[in-house]
């Protein structure tokens, strides 16, 4: 028999909720969603909480443990001191529905934002060769449980419900990743898209993904600084360059670009909101835009080696002008609020 | 009845959403049908995700020897000559197309030298025929699916605006009834998790991809899931449910902590080179390699050791017998008293490969047992034990078209919840081929379905009104007993009297305990309301756990033999008379009815794979009579 021990458990529903006390007896070896079965079984019947595997490979128990995310199923009680209250909350970065349980449907909208593998047009099913060195850094990324952990404890969405428009998640650049350095996906233009589509520049790599990835993944290391780098690459590849200056635009890879639906779409109903509240000082603020700049990092000198009559902007090539009003921090004093 | 019901209109819906289930859904909605996915859990968490050993499938990658006739005799062998034979051919036949058709999907299959799918061995396989992704092949098999549905929704997202327009699916929703017309199916009743709201599907076609039983052990390798609720649904509509007296336990499962009793420790273990081993160190399994074995496997264990580098001139180790044989010997040394400390035995790859090969071929197992019990497994053996894993009975069906026999018309099933594929013992590996071969074939079947039917079948409301009460009564009742005391007690019911080994009094005992048990499930109370009530929908699973209980127990009963997945301590031989007998449980009233049936005939040219020698061992002399007069024929 084991040892009674002090849990304090979220417990509640959008209306709200508080931390309740629960004493409950822990047994030698035991996890803390072994913990939370028990208060199902013996005290609390209808305490919400998902779970399937209990072995750590489904992904489904995350919850948020003394304020770290955890899967409760791999947390086991020797991990805490023997008089230490364990404190379990659910995931912070997404509405609660019930007790432990949360909407985790923001992940699943942006799983399907993310384009699909695109199989190479002229291999038959079993015809695909691929050699191990090489599937195994998108093996890698396909280890993943989707726990969401990750998506939670990322700070660009932990605390900032107004970004989750805008940007997809780690689970989602390592997707990006997996597809991008998969062997014979057919898509190009994975980085670009994650740049531009994604928010992959909200990331500023504090690693904290990779921190609490319960599968160990690299998330950081091995997917977004890679995908990052190779954005940068490409923007100044003289080749790619050179490319700009003697083709139109039209000749361009233009095909294979995705536009940036997401941030389109997130501007969009940014704009509604100001026009209801008269400034909104958490607008999205658009991404920096680097200027054209040749290898030397400086602007083109003259109108002939530039794309454009007039010569390029120094804001940037994709900024159009006037700047469209969302994007702006002044609101006119007619104000909208009385109309 | 002022109850709320959400109304949904489709053709195909598809109960279950692991690897049976989505395949089944993919080919739906690839034949232009409107088609929902239901799934107990979040989409992407079934309980394939723990399936690890890889999917069987003759392709020949690394043995260029292996070929569908092969895999159909290992998986008739396996099962003890007691499966389908039309499944099992259908099953090997198309496997290996099954498998590529996943990577044009997507998955990333670990690689042979020159490019190709890579395969391993495993128990009952004669050559390496499993294709896999480490040790975690089911999570790749669920997430390439998963993903090939996101495309697909991505395509009609394209051409009709909406993402759900076609393929949907209904994340932690729960199915507690199949509603029907006449014979017909019309629809499927259930409730959303997250908010205890009622949804009718109204479909003329509905795929059962449920999955297994196990949550009726408290030992099992199984997920909460797992609580028979498709073998049930099948059998209140009409459906007939065969073999359900066997249970695959899996042989190796974790023994401690008592908290991870029962999770799978791979199979792949004891494929690359794991040793089973009784508390005075010795390999026991050399002492159990039964008679009609006895040519496959080694007898030294100088010679078992060479078989891991030259497999063509050696024959295989003994702790790669089937499962149900390493299984019951496990639970002899156990009984015995040579087992380990937590009651297992000693599962050891530490002294048999370098700790960088161990990580890199086992890094779930590795991270599992580092996490779960703080035990390194490239320095110290595993403590393992049976546990259970897999129910090889099911919905009986037609092999072509999956649909189930019984009454009813327009369902279909397809992976675990369906039977006759595995007969009496499945092989592992093969149970991710199965759900990818009879998914397709279920998905497609019932979409040919729809196009056939004059009209379509209606929801009758007395039928509806009568669901939505069943589903309330727990909630409305005050007085009941507590969900978890009765799922504990149905437990203990099954492990200690329906368990590995079976006595006739034993399983008598059970019967009379399951009859007190259904009263008191029919008393249940669930305190709290409908969001998110784990309490209440235990409460609803429990109905169906108790009537799945009762098909085994009474098929163990009936069966007198041992064979595969039912073991008998009163009958302990296999008796070739019990080989031609199917036992099919349906229900009349709420009472299981049992009877017997006989099994479909091998066709000449697929019994002619095996020699004469081996069939001995399973056939009836009249059988056996019958086989030498087609090999006369023949040589004429």
């Amino acid at each position: 028999m084991g040892a009674k021990r002090r849990f304090k458990i979220w417990r509640g529903d959008q209306a709200g909720g508080d931390l309740k006390d629960y004493d409950v007896e822990v047994n030698d070896g035991e996890v803390v969603l072994d913990v939370i079965h028990r208060l199902q079984a013996t005290q609390t019947p209808d305490l919400a909480c998902r779970w399937n595997c209990k072995a750590g490979k489904c992904g489904s128990c995350s919850m948020e443990i003394n304020g770290t995310p955890r899967l409760g199923c791999m947390t086991r009680m020797s991990t805490f001191a023997e008089d230490e209250t364990v404190t379990v909350t659910p995931l912070r970065a997404f509405p609660v529905v019930r007790d432990l349980v949360t909407d985790v449907s923001f992940n699943y909208d942006k799983a399907r934002q993310t384009p699909a593998f695109a199989p190479p047009a002229d291999l038959a099913p079993g015809e695909y060769r691929m050699q191990q060195v090489d599937v195994e850094r998108s093996q890698e990324f396909r280890k993943c449980i989707e726990c969401f952990l990750c998506q939670n404890t990322c700070h660009v969405v932990r605390d900032h419900e107004e970004n989750k428009k805008a940007f997809a998640g780690p689970r989602y650049f390592i997707r990006a990743a997996e597809l991008d350095m998969h062997p014979l996906d057919a898509q190009e233009d994975r980085k670009e898209f994650a740049q531009a589509s994604m928010g992959m520049g909200y990331c500023n790599i504090t690693k904290c993904c990779t921190e609490v990835c319960p599968e160990h993944i690299k998330i950081t290391d091995n997917a977004i600084i890679p995908m990052k780098e190779r954005v940068v690459d490409r923007r100044y590849d003289p080749l790619v360059w050179l490319g700009r200056k003697i083709f139109r635009r039209d000749q361009l890879d233009g095909a294979g670009q995705v536009p940036a639906t997401a941030l389109v779409g997130a501007r969009t109903e940014g704009s509604e909101v100001a026009q209801h509240h008269g400034l909104n000082w958490h607008r999205e603020i658009p991404q920096p835009q680097a200027a054209p700049v040749d290898e030397t990092g400086r602007l083109p000198i003259s109108e002939i080696t530039a794309d454009r009559p007039g010569g390029p902007s120094p804001f940037g090539d994709d900024q159009t002008f006037p700047l469209p009003p969302e994007g702006l921090n002044y609101a006119h004093p007619s104000g909208t609020e009385q109309g | 009845m002022t109850t709320r019901i959400e109304r949904h209109h489709y053709d195909v819906v598809v109960i279950g959403a692991g690897g049976a289930g989505l395949r089944a859904a993919i080919e739906a909605r690839l034949a232009g049908k409107k088609t929902a996915i239901i799934s107990k859990s979040l989409f992407g968490k079934a309980h394939t995700v723990m399936a690890e050993g890889g999917a069987a499938a003759a392709m020949g990658n690394v043995n260029s020897r292996d070929n569908w006739m092969v895999h159909y005799r290992d998986t008739m062998r396996g099962g003890k000559f007691l499966n389908n034979f039309r499944m099992a051919e259908l099953h090997a036949k198309e496997a290996p197309s099954r498998i590529w058709e996943l990577e044009t999907y997507g998955a990333l299959f670990d690689r042979t030298k020159d490019g190709k799918i890579s395969q391993r061995n495993f128990g009952g396989h004669e050559y390496p025929r499993l294709a896999h992704v480490g040790d975690r092949t089911g999570l790749e098999l669920i997430r390439t699916l998963q993903q090939k549905i996101v495309s697909l929704q991505q395509e009609d997202k394209a051409a009709t605006g909406s993402y759900d327009s076609r393929i949907r699916v209904f994340a932690e929703t729960t199915i507690t009834e199949l509603l029907l017309d006449g014979d017909k199916v019309a629809g499927a009743f259930g409730y959303y998790r997250e908010t205890g709201e009622f949804v009718l599907f109204e479909a003329p076609a509905v795929v059962l991809a449920t999955g297994g039983v196990g949550r009726s052990y408290k030992v099992t390798s199984n997920s909460w899931e797992y609580t028979g609720d498709g073998h049930a649904l099948a059998l209140r509509a009409g459906a007939t449910l065969i073999n359900m007296e066997f249970l695959q336990f899996h042989p190796t499962g974790m023994v401690w902590p008592p908290s991870v009793k029962g999770i799978l420790v791979t199979e792949s273990v004891r494929g690359d080179g794991g040793v089973l081993k009784n508390s005075t160190g010795k390999r026991f399994m050399f002492e159990y390699v039964p008679d009609v074995f006895r040519k496959q496997y080694a007898e030294t264990e100088e010679e078992a050791d060479r078989w891991y580098t030259d497999p063509d001139n050696n024959r295989r180790p003994p702790e790669l017998l089937p499962r149900d044989e390493v299984a019951r010997a496990i639970n002899n040394e156990v009984k015995e008293g040579r087992g380990s400390p937590s009651g297992g035995v000693f599962l050891d790859v530490s002294t048999r490969l370098p700790a960088e090969e161990i990580k890199k071929r086992l890094p779930s197992m590795h991270h599992q047992f580092k996490e779960l019990a703080g035990v390194d497994i490239t320095r110290e053996p595993m403590e393992v034990g049976p546990t259970c894993h897999y129910v090889m009975g099911g919905v009986e069906v037609d092999p072509d078209t999956a649909a189930a026999s019984g009454t009813v018309q327009g369902l279909f099933a397809a992976g675990e919840v369906s039977g006759g594929m595995h007969g009496s013992n499945r092989l592992g590996g093969n149970s991710l081929s199965d759900l990818l071969v009879f998914g397709k074939r279920a998905g497609e079947h019932a979409s040919s379905y729809t196009d056939v039917l004059a009209t379509r079948p209606r929801v009758s409301q007395a039928d509806l009104d009568a669901a939505v009460a069943t589903a309330l009564a727990p909630l409305e009742r005050n007085d009941g007993e507590n969900p978890y005391t009765l799922q504990q007690d149905l437990q203990a019911v099954m492990g200690d009297l329906v368990g590995i080994i079976r006595r006739k009094g034993e399983l008598e005992e059970s019967l009379v305990r399951l009859a007190e048990l259904r009263e008191r499930v029919s008393k249940v109370s669930a305190a709290g309301g409908r969001r998110y009530n784990p309490g209440w929908h235990l409460a609803l699973d429990l109905r169906n756990m108790l009537v799945v209980s009762e098909c085994t127990a009474k098929a163990a009963l009936e069966r007198e033999e041992s064979r595969g997945g039912h073991t008998r301590e009163d009958f302990p031989a296999m008796r070739p008379e019990w080989r031609q007998v199917n036992l099919v449980c349906s229900l009349d009233g709420d009472k299981v009815r049992l009877e017997h049936k006989p099994l479909p005939r091998m066709r000449p040219e697929l019994i002619k794979l095996f020699d004469r020698a081996e069939l001995a061992k399973y056939l009836t002399d009249e059988e056996l009579a019958e086989y030498d007069a087609l090999a006369e024929e023949a040589a004429k």
